[in-house]
């Protein structure tokens, strides 16, 4: 519990460091710091799996990719907080937040949230068990979930092919 | 054991192999310096430090292991050393980037296997010998610290605030994102082969034969890629004098480009030791069942002979050109490991459903 606390108040912490900062790459920092501690949340949570995907997928693929679109866009400093249509953005932020919270909170109250799912008995959490649940019970949701990255890595191929021939 | 005295042991323990691995960093260095000497004929460093032997009836005394004391005067130096820092970098992100470059070559150690279970003054380490023994994630962890590790050069090269860096910090981290796909799927082949992702029960399924005899192509993509993944020659070009000066570390001095040298040869141990375990048998060898603190004698002496090889690999092969080094990654080495990965594993569903043998 001790640590769960200090886990939260630090993931809280990264996460307004990455909002509250002015540069975009200390932001992406305290995005991967949060990440981080998210896994450490999850080690506690007995998913030692999840976790390490975490690390690996979040932090070490995703947020490269953003730290290299800023250092090569050279778009760290961030100018004036207000562009275009600045203040119905502000508004619309803080209705998304206020029903965010709402939400949150009912299900809090309601109770049965907080019980922890390891309550329902030792589940096995190994790499060999979750890939035969994987591999069983979901196996669409998992194909689904290929099909769609793959999707994706055809329209970058593409786009890129295109753009080369558009420069030619 | 309770759960705090598990932790007490892997501190204890991770503060051993942390200290001992520091200690063959730094005579790494050495070793790459005087066997790259004697490779191109030269004899390297062989002033600080040396065993006199007098010889008989008088004469010129003899020196035995000239030059061994050169680590301790290299810390010294880099210790001593005037560490300015340019007056345009982020300084916050300059300072980290070095600890960001350590941290992960410091980590990966927790989960190799150094000996079999073993009994050291009455404490019993089982299954195996490590600061986390019997991690059934020990694979995952080893790739998810690895995809940490370009943030040290990354960052490195943003913060300097210099043309050469970010070339640098931005070409080391476009080849270790690519050569990592290589890696990760040539992993995959001991782990179907051992039926686990720990590292110990993978270097006991390779009780009958190494897997290196087993999976000769699955071990070479994985030792090119530990090669790209640690930046180290041919595929160094991060740091390609002519065109970069020196890269990312271009505006480190001192001991804070002590630590990305720190981290470099850290991370060629470890990855040395990994190879050990995936492909060479890790600590198994004659007799360790017997006698198992011969473990880490075979398996200091594995990870001996894959420095060796590194070094020699750098003496030998010029650098990659930067298109080369892409498109070998991507077009032979990543094709190579995913073919081999299928095969091996229509292999094993065939041998398991009967239809081999």
């Amino acid at each position: 519990m001790v640590l769960f606390i200090i886990l939260a108040i630090s993931a809280v912490a990264a996460a307004l460091g990455m909002l509250f900062s002015r540069n975009a790459v200390h932001s992406a920092l305290f995005l991967v710091l949060n990440f981080a501690i998210v896994a450490a949340l999850y080690l506690t949570l007995n998913a030692p799996f999840i976790a390490m995907v975490q690390i690996t997928v979040y932090a070490g693929a995703i947020i490269v990719l953003f730290l290299f679109v800023i250092m090569l866009l050279g778009a760290e400093q961030l100018r004036g907080v207000a562009g275009d249509g600045g203040v119905w953005q502000r508004w619309l932020a803080g209705g998304l937040t206020a029903v965010l919270l709402i939400s949150f909170a009912s299900i809090l109250f309601q109770g049965n949230a907080i019980t922890p799912a390891s309550a329902a008995g030792v589940i096995d959490t190994s790499p060999a068990a979750l890939g035969l649940r994987l591999f069983e019970a979901y196996v669409f949701p998992f194909e689904v979930t290929g099909v769609l990255l793959l999707a994706a890595i055809i329209g970058v191929v593409v786009l890129s092919i295109s753009k080369k021939r558009g420069q030619q | 054991m309770t759960p705090g005295q598990i932790a007490l042991r892997a501190l204890i323990v991770g503060f051993i192999i942390a200290f001992a691995v520091i200690t063959g960093f730094a005579y790494t260095t050495l070793l790459e310096r005087k066997l790259l000497a004697r490779l191109q004929a030269r004899i390297g460093p062989n002033r600080a430090g040396y065993i006199p032997i007098p010889r008989r009836g008088g004469g010129k005394e003899r020196k035995l292991l000239a030059g061994f004391m050169q680590p301790a005067a290299d810390a010294v130096k880099l210790f001593f050393k005037e560490d300015p820092q340019p007056t345009m970098v982020d300084s916050w992100v300059y300072n980290l980037a070095p600890m960001l470059a350590v941290i992960p070559a410091v980590v990966i150690l927790a989960v190799i296997p150094w000996a079999g279970k073993i009994n050291i003054f009455g404490a019993v380490f089982e299954p195996y010998f490590a600061i986390a023994p019997g991690l059934n994630v020990a694979v995952m962890f080893f790739l998810a610290i690895t995809s940490i590790g370009v943030y040290g050069v990354a960052l490195a090269g943003w913060a300097s605030n210099s043309k050469y860096a970010v070339l640098g910090g931005i070409r080391a981290s476009a080849q270790m994102i690519s050569y990592e796909l290589a890696l990760g799927m040539s992993v995959l082949v001991p782990i179907m082969i051992a039926d686990s992702m720990d590292l110990g029960v993978i270097v006991e399924a390779q009780r009958g034969g190494w897997f290196i005899f087993l999976q000769p192509l699955a071990a070479f993509v994985f030792f090119v890629g530990a090669l790209a993944e640690l930046q180290r020659a041919p595929f160094d070009l991060l740091e390609a004098e002519q065109e970069l000066s020196a890269g990312y570390t271009v505006e480190y001095a001192g001991m804070r480009f002590g630590m990305f040298f720190l981290a470099e040869y850290m991370k060629m141990i470890s990855f040395s030791a990994l190879t050990a375990v995936f492909f060479l048998g890790g600590y198994r060898g004659p007799f360790v069942d017997q006698v198992p603190a011969l473990g880490f004698v075979y398996i200091i002496l594995k990870i001996f002979i894959l420095l060796c090889v590194m070094i020699w690999v750098r003496a030998s092969l010029p650098r990659l050109r930067y298109d080369q080094l892409m498109s070998f990654g991507w077009k032979v080495l990543l094709p190579i490991s995913v073919l081999n990965f299928l095969l091996t594993a229509i292999f094993i569903v065939l041998a398991q459903e009967g239809f081999l043998f």
